[in-house]
């Protein structure tokens, strides 16, 4: 057994007390409590400047709320993506992910960048809820997580602008958000289930990767009212095989994939699919944001636009063109010319 | 039991299993229906799309992937004298994985990223033996598989950092994928590109079967026998090499078939490479077909081909051990 000297003690009881002395003095604050998706009560600045959004869904929608508050990307934009992005916004540093698959964002790197705040925006559970107060605890940073399902569109909208202190804009994307979801449950009140498509989600090169139904990658599918054909014992991306997507032979191809919608008309494995005999393959406009997925936030309302169009080519009221335009107007902040759209829709 | 009649038995088995193989799959087709479009009936375009386009190419693509696994296998473990050797000591599965992610990485075509996958792995072995030849180590066998060690790690931190600097959103999904091995996108044009590349690696080993089985013997007695120990080494290498590049190009990365297979042979048919390494081939071939038919049956998703093999393989190695102290080699 170790015997404890008298001076093992004093020096251990001054080592102590230096470390608390040494300890970071709370900073004075002047901002307010909230409480986010996850019980946590967050202490955040009332009208926070400097703002990092942990993942890319939660990127968006900061960047739609208020961009002039960001201060950095987790990926940096694509070069397509920058004619819709503000200049200033599409300039700021990749500094790296904290959430997901890998963090690749040094805690130090973050911290030189002086945020006064995280939010994450997404999907919510044990691992992301542990981990904002992990970052949290360490960083010192305040960090709010908000839930990115479609079921809380409207809501996760406001509250995210509630935190950012800019409710008023929160308020208007918000109105919008339950305005597109009624205009489509309208719409879809009038399509029979008969009518309505079986749809494949394919990613990669090959087209073989698919989200599962369940995935958040997949949600739109479902939201639409159509049936994503990838039923799988995950809720993630999964790889299929092509006579797989034979046997559940598609009605219609969805793709995030350029190479695939350019190529699948040509792979002889592909043939025969009702999707590719009825020429029903449609890529989703990816700029600045995808329409379908990566990533999975705000940008999926134009998503939903744009596939009542393809889907429901006859029930489906207003014009495509506009609709879009308007979207972009609203949440970018930028209205696209007609030769823009076109490009855009790849009409 | 003769050579012969085994050979003729163990073809049988194979046979079987490339039967059961494109009779299975998520694609509904009756025996009589493959019968008829096999036959050349096209009067229903999907079941031949189905087929001919998809189902025969995977099934022979596992069987050939499985034999070059297998023989690359039986080849090292006897020209390195070590039961514990398999096709990727030398580095070739981690350089031809590292090629084919770079390929992922920078957005190539799919037949690119093949060729990346095959190119890296071959200059990977090249660079083990540069090495070897440079150090001029006095237990050249050692010193190549220690290189080898050496420059597979350099690889895997390479595909490592591929993985790091990828798209989380697009790429890096697709790198995992392939890392684990299938043969879910493998084309007729894939399988045609890969089967010249195995052909030239299986055929010198096949001819030299017995020469080689000397070298396991050392090489003071392959020498006494008159034979070239080094030269017939270095060609040994080439060709295993050469047909493990093709089949990771071809299937990704899957592991412990070239590993185990050698073994299972061993069991059969004794130390003999003369007559080990053809029921190596068809072990390997029938093996490999019976593992991608669960891999595409099992699930609605696809079941990764590594991940099949070790969970097979691990248990049915132990299984050999405990079975006790045959020889490995004479």
């Amino acid at each position: 057994m170790i015997q404890l000297t008298r001076r093992a003690l004093a020096g251990l009881l001054l080592t102590a007390a230096l470390t608390v002395s040494f300890a970071p003095a709370a900073p004075a604050f002047d901002g307010r409590t909230i409480t986010d998706i996850t019980g946590r009560e967050v202490q955040v600045p009332t009208d926070p400047a400097r703002v990092f959004a942990a993942g890319p869904p939660a990127a968006v929608l900061l960047y739609t709320l208020k961009p002039q508050a960001m201060i950095g990307w987790v990926s940096a934009p694509k070069p397509e993506a920058a004619p819709f992005l503000l200049p200033e916004a599409a300039a700021l540093p990749e500094l790296g992910r904290l959430t997901g698959r890998g963090d690749t964002l040094n805690l130090e790197v973050l911290l030189s960048a002086n945020p006064d705040l995280i939010v994450d925006y997404g999907a919510v559970n044990d691992t992301y809820i542990d981990l904002a107060g992990r970052i949290q605890e360490q960083s010192g940073v305040p960090y709010a997580l908000i839930d990115g399902s479609f079921a809380h569109m409207s809501q996760g909208i406001r509250e995210m602008a509630d935190i950012l202190g800019v409710p008023e804009r929160g308020e208007e994307l918000a109105t919008y958000a339950d305005r597109t979801l009624a205009d489509l449950d309208a719409l879809l009140a009038g399509i029979p289930e008969s009518d309505r498509p079986t749809v494949y989600l394919a990613r990669g090169s090959e087209g073989l990767e698919t989200p599962a139904r369940g995935s958040i990658n997949a949600e739109i599918i479902e939201r639409i009212g159509a049936r994503n054909v990838t039923a799988a014992e995950t809720q993630g991306l999964t790889s299929v095989s092509p006579e797989q997507v034979q046997a559940w032979a598609p009605e219609v191809i969805i793709t995030i994939d350029r190479d695939f919608a350019a190529n699948v008309g040509n792979m002889p494995e592909w043939q025969g699919i009702p999707a590719v005999t009825n020429g029903r393959v449609y890529l989703a406009p990816s700029a600045p944001f995808g329409f379908i997925d990566a990533p999975p936030s705000v940008n999926r309302l134009a998503g939903l636009i744009w596939l009542s169009h393809k889907l429901y080519p006859t029930a489906a009221t207003g014009d495509l063109r506009t609709e879009i335009a308007d979207f972009y107007g609203l949440f970018y902040g930028i209205r696209p010319d007609e030769a823009v759209l076109t490009d855009l829709l790849g009409e | 039991m003769s050579d012969r009649r085994l050979t003729g038995l163990l073809a049988l088995g194979l046979v079987a299993a490339l039967l059961i193989a494109a009779a299975t799959g998520p694609f509904a087709l009756s025996p009589s229906k493959i019968l008829a479009v096999l036959g050349g009936d096209r009067s229903d375009p999907q079941a031949v799309t189905v087929l001919w386009n998809i189902r025969l190419p995977r099934v022979l693509a596992a069987a050939v992937v499985g034999a070059a696994l297998a023989a690359a296998g039986a080849a090292y473990q006897t020209t390195f004298r070590n039961p514990l050797v398999s096709p990727d000591i030398l580095g070739v599965s981690a350089g031809a994985g590292f090629g084919a992610v770079l390929g992922i990485l920078l957005g190539l075509p799919v037949m690119a990223i093949q060729f990346l996958g095959f190119g890296v792995g071959l200059a990977t072995v090249g660079l083990v033996l540069g090495l070897t030849l440079a150090l001029r180590g006095t237990g050249q066998v050692l010193v190549m598989v220690l290189c080898g060690i050496a420059i597979g790690a350099l690889a895997s931190a390479g595909i490592s950092l591929v993985k790091l600097l990828a798209d989380p959103e697009q790429q890096l999904p697709a790198i995992t994928f392939w890392l684990m091995g299938s043969l879910a996108g493998v084309k007729r044009a894939d399988l045609g590109a890969a089967t010249p590349a195995l052909l030239i690696g299986i055929a010198p080993l096949l001819a030299l079967r017995w020469r080689i089985g000397l070298l396991a013997m050392g090489d003071d007695e392959a020498r006494a026998m008159g034979i070239n120990a080094t030269r017939l080494r270095i060609l040994v290498i080439a060709c295993a090499t050469l047909m493990t590049a093709a089949a990771v190009a071809l299937a990704g990365i899957i592991g412990w078939i070239g590993l185990m297979v050698p073994h299972m042979a061993r069991l059969i048919t004794g130390p003999r490479f003369d007559r080990m390494l053809p029921a190596a081939i068809l072990i390997g071939a029938g093996f490999m077909v019976l593992v991608d038919t669960a891999a595409r049956s099992i699930a609605t998703l696809e079941v990764p081909l590594g991940i099949l093999t070790s969970a097979l393989g691990a248990p049915v190695f132990v299984w050999l051990l405990a079975r006790g102290a045959r020889p490995w080699s004479e």
